[in-house]
């Protein structure tokens, strides 16, 4: 046990919510408090893992929970997402009734959920670190119990959730059953083309984990779930669950069946082009920005799964810096919605942007720089997050993929440009309340400037990325 | 060299309109500020592209000023460099970017400061895309210029401004992503998309046509060609003079720079397999739109198709691949680049006054505005090519290479001129001779004294290089000849190895 100080971060995110939680029961109304706390935690969890050696690679209880450059990497991704959503909603929790203790808390849990879930070597570790996430997250997107709809996404998200869970679990048990073990590295061993049991439960878990990170066509619940939770919940479900569940299938694609490849190859393929083209289509006729940004973000992990599917580790590298970047961006996107304010009441549809240009030039500048990004044209970071994924396929000279991918972002760039339409050319209406917390101004600042000027120097974070070495 | 000249050439506007960015209030005294800060950047870029033709070596075919920089570790690098052909254009560019600036004084009205942000960020982005040497580079400035033409055209246009928007904006999206897969196919299969490397390495027969393709979807959308032509007239229209101005003048000019740069330079063998279907379109072009404009109503559309028929001759020009012919579509490119200026602003001052762009408002003009008139016909003649006109040299030379090339193509781009002359001189007769019906129009002041400043300014060059096109040409002509050298060379060896 002598390398338990690897483990560090989640021991101490772990005793943080047990003291929180104590704290929060003895003492009343102290969600102030809690929230400031649980960001400290969150900040001491970072300092924790950047503590690490930058070449660990270690495999910790039997080889179960691996700590290697990829989970430190994905797990800061994870954390930093918690802050900012930390930091962003605590005016709109006031302002809505749900400035509870409980809030931080549960995003706590399920962030503490995702980071096992990332380090995990092993189908029971990987299934405990999910249940964990995701019951926070079921709560979470009923956090706003009076409100009808709110009740209605978490119980929603809880069926489909637990539905998904149940095959996620039938596969495991298939794959145990074939192979004699769970651990991913033995797997790999005994692994090999003959065992179609195995090859059913490899399908079985990317069910599972499709409905995680909302592919087509296990996509149904996202943009109810992301209409009806509480924005800032919607916010941290837009990032956090996807880093983690992306990472939990890169490391089980990689890891127990890159020998199989051909046997998944196809459906990794599949979900990434159905994903894109109905991200891009069926986003054109939404009303609601929070539901528009579910379709977007089905679009957007389809360009992470093509990233995937090619079964390189430039494939791996691009898919990473994919949620990287697109992380960025949607931490500026619900910054500018949490800016939507007027009389106590948060404004969600897109004709509430009509004319945000005339009266908030610099919240409709910031916007329409991460709108733009998001659709991907040069010179700004989408573009960059694009390319990179459109090169490692290409690479393995899947042209049809590029291309189908290319062409949808043709299509959905024509929703992104609605907005801006909106914004800019549509006449104004009233003005919204200017009265913006720091932690807000600060994200919406920094995911700007990043996505504006990442194209002066794009090499540090491609540096960064490429040191993740998974096959 | 070590003074980084290209790259603050591009920069500075950027740096301008940063700066703008920061200046506060919109009315009054501050609106002055923004004009005069806006006005002195460009006019600064343009003295400094001034003096880069002046130290830019006519005699070598090299590229000159290169920068090479580091940019994404061991992938790309930030090269820029000129040759003869591409530093026409910056002057052009920057030639006309001022000119922009100063015409906004009428007919911009709301959001000034936005506008000439957007307009700088504009110069910056297409002075890069004649700059670049490197593919993925081309890429970033090429496809940036969307974002500032979008809302140039979404936010200052006219009624029908949001359709326009979207049709330009979608349309070249489309044809560019194919041309994004083309330029990563080459970087995975050459290991460089530095251009003057891979012109050294000479790209495989093999690939030549399918890259070839989607450069040209890309290009042919922006040139723009039948069919591909239907966003021009619609973002004409809807845009503010201005808008139409560098849209027209230079916008128009980074594809056909794309073709002669990259179509020819980099797929020789592609571009003489596809000279055929180039010939057609541009045929179709010439002639089909030259029709439609005859009968056009409202003159910008007029003078939107007639951008079309004019490019259709740049494009005839390129792929004739002679020596003429290449001369011919850059002059003309210039060319047109002024005189589709002037025009647009010509029919700015019309639409300033009386808030109509239709033909049938006007008529009886020149008794009105004689200054004017006097103005609109230097414009006009040099639209449809009389000697003595820079129109002239362009669409000569063009045409003396395609009868080098194939007589029957040649002679049918002949009949494109009549009637070219023909929409022009009677789009003229209407507007400002006859009788002058509309009493509305007696109310009307002939040009101020910056109006004639502006127009004054492009009439001098287009009557210059009309006269005399040798500086042009002696700039061009190296840069030219080696291109040809190269192209016929790929031919001939290509011919050898094959048989």
């Amino acid at each position: 046990m002598d390398k338990l100080n690897f483990i560090y971060p989640e021991i101490f995110i772990s005793l943080s919510i047990m003291f929180l939680l104590i704290l929060g029961v003895f003492k009343k109304k102290s969600s102030n408090l809690i929230i400031s706390l649980s960001v400290i935690t969150l900040i001491g969890t970072l300092v924790l893992i950047f503590g690490y050696p930058i070449n660990t690679n270690l495999n910790l209880f039997n080889g179960s929970y691996k700590i290697d450059y990829m989970s430190s990497y994905m797990k800061i991704l994870t954390i930093l997402s918690g802050i900012f959503v930390l930091i962003t909603s605590s005016k709109f929790l006031k302002i809505y009734k749900l400035f509870n203790i409980e809030y931080p808390i549960l995003i706590l849990c399920s962030i503490l959920g995702m980071m096992v879930m990332i380090s995990s070597n092993d189908l029971i570790v990987f299934y405990i670190g999910l249940e964990l996430q995701s019951l926070s997250l079921y709560v979470l997107a009923a956090f706003n119990r009076d409100q009808i709809k709110s009740s209605e996404a978490g119980l929603k998200y809880f069926v489909l959730s637990a539905l998904s869970s149940g095959l996620l679990l039938y596969g495991c048990s298939l794959i145990y059953g074939f192979s004699g073990t769970t651990n991913f590295d033995q797997i790999s061993i005994l692994m090999n083309n003959d065992q179609y049991g195995l090859t059913f439960g490899i399908v079985f878990i990317l069910v599972g984990l499709a409905f995680k990170i909302s592919a087509v066509p296990f996509h149904m619940w996202a943009p109810d779930v992301y209409e009806g939770s509480p924005t800032s919940v919607t916010l941290f479900f837009a990032v956090a669950p996807k880093v983690a569940a992306l990472t939990v299938i890169i490391r089980f694609l990689y890891v127990p069946f890159v020998n199989v490849i051909d046997q998944w190859q196809l459906i990794i393929i599949f979900l990434s082009i159905a994903s894109m083209i109905f991200g891009a289509v069926a986003a054109i006729g939404q009303k609601n920005l929070k539901r528009l940004i579910a379709y977007s973000s089905i679009g957007h992990m389809g360009y992470a799964l093509a990233g995937l599917c090619v079964g390189t580790n430039q494939g791996i590298q691009s898919s990473v810096l994919y949620i990287s970047i697109y992380l960025v961006m949607n931490l500026g996107f619900f910054s500018c919605l949490f800016m939507l304010k007027r009389n106590n009441t948060y404004f969600e549809n897109i004709d509430d942007l009509s004319g945000l240009s005339k009266n908030h030039p610099l919240i409709s500048l910031s916007l329409m720089i991460i709108l733009f990004s998001l659709a991907g044209i040069p010179p700004l970071a989408g573009f960059f997050a694009k390319f990179y994924i459109f090169k490692a396929v290409l690479d393995q000279s899947m042209y049809y993929l590029a291309i189908i991918g290319l062409l949808t972002t043709v299509i959905a760039a024509f929703y992104y440009l609605r907005i801006i339409k909106i914004m800019y050319f549509d006449l104004e209406k009233e003005k919204y309340d200017k009265d913006y917390n720091l932690g807000l101004k600060l994200t919406l600042t920094l995911s700007t400037t990043l996505i504006l000027f990442y194209f002066i120097y794009p090499s540090k974070l491609l540096n960064i990325v490429s040191q993740i070495n998974i096959i | 060299m070590d003074f980084p000249i290209l790259s603050s050439i591009i920069l500075l506007p950027s740096i301008g309109s940063l700066f703008l960015f920061f200046i506060k209030g919109s009315e009054g005294k501050s609106l002055q500020t923004i004009k005069y800060v806006a006005l002195f950047v460009t006019i600064t870029n343009f003295f400094i592209s001034i003096y880069l033709w002046y130290l830019f070596d006519e005699t070598s075919s090299n590229f000159q000023f290169i920068e090479d920089k580091e940019w994404l570790d061991g992938f790309i690098n930030y090269k820029v460099g000129i040759d003869g052909i591409s530093i026409l254009f910056i002057i052009l560019t920057t030639f006309i970017t001022p000119l922009c600036v100063l015409s906004v004084n009428n007919s911009i009205k709301s959001r000034l400061k936005d506008f000439l942000i957007a307009i700088l960020l504009m110069e910056s982005l297409m002075i890069g895309v004649f700059c670049s040497l490197d593919l993925i580079i081309f890429y970033l400035f090429f496809e940036g210029g969307l974002i500032p033409m979008f809302l140039i055209i979404g936010i200052w246009g006219g009624e029908r401004r949001v359709y326009s928007a979207f049709k330009f904006f979608l349309y070249t999206l489309f044809g560019s992503v194919l041309m994004l897969v083309a330029i990563i196919v080459i970087y995975l299969t050459y290991g460089t998309t530095d251009v003057t490397k891979l012109y050294e390495i000479g790209i495989n027969a093999n690939f030549q046509n399918l890259l070839w393709l989607a450069f040209f979807s890309s290009f042919a959308v922006k040139t723009p060609m039948w069919p591909v032509h239907t966003w021009l007239p619609d973002a004409h229209v809807e845009a503010p003079t201005a808008g139409s101005v560098l849209l027209a003048a230079i916008l128009l000019k980074m594809a056909g720079y794309g073709f002669i740069r990259f179509s020819i330079g980099l797929f020789p063998l592609a571009s003489e397999f596809f000279t055929p279907l180039i010939y057609f379109l541009s045929l179709v072009a010439i002639i089909y739109t030259s029709f439609v404009a005859l009968m056009q109503e409202d003159m910008k559309k007029l003078i939107a198709y007639s951008s079309v028929a004019h490019m259709g001759y740049v494009t005839l020009g390129i792929f004739t691949n002679t020596q003429q012919g290449l001369e011919g579509s850059i002059v003309q490119m210039i060319s047109h680049g002024l005189v589709s200026a002037a025009l647009f602003l010509s029919v700015g001052v019309l639409y300033d006054r009386t808030h109509s762009r239709l033909i049938k408002t006007y008529g009886g003009l020149v008794s009105v505005m004689p200054k004017y008139s006097i103005l609109l016909m230097i414009f006009t003649l040099s639209a449809l090519g009389l000697p003595g006109t820079s129109g002239f040299v362009g669409e000569f030379l063009i045409l003396m290479g395609a009868f080098r090339d194939n007589f029957l193509v040649a002679t049918i781009a002949c009949f494109g001129v009549i009637l070219g002359a023909a929409y022009m001189l009677w789009l003229y007769k209407r507007v400002i001779f006859g009788k002058l019906n509309n009493k509305d129009l007696l109310k009307i002041d002939d040009l101020n004294k910056s109006e004639i400043l502006v127009l004054s300014i492009i009439a001098l060059p287009t009557l210059f290089y009309g006269f005399y096109p040798e500086p042009l040409l002696n700039t061009v002509e190296v840069s030219v000849n080696n291109l040809i050298d190269t192209y016929n060379y790929n031919l001939v060896s290509f011919g050898a190895n094959n048989g």
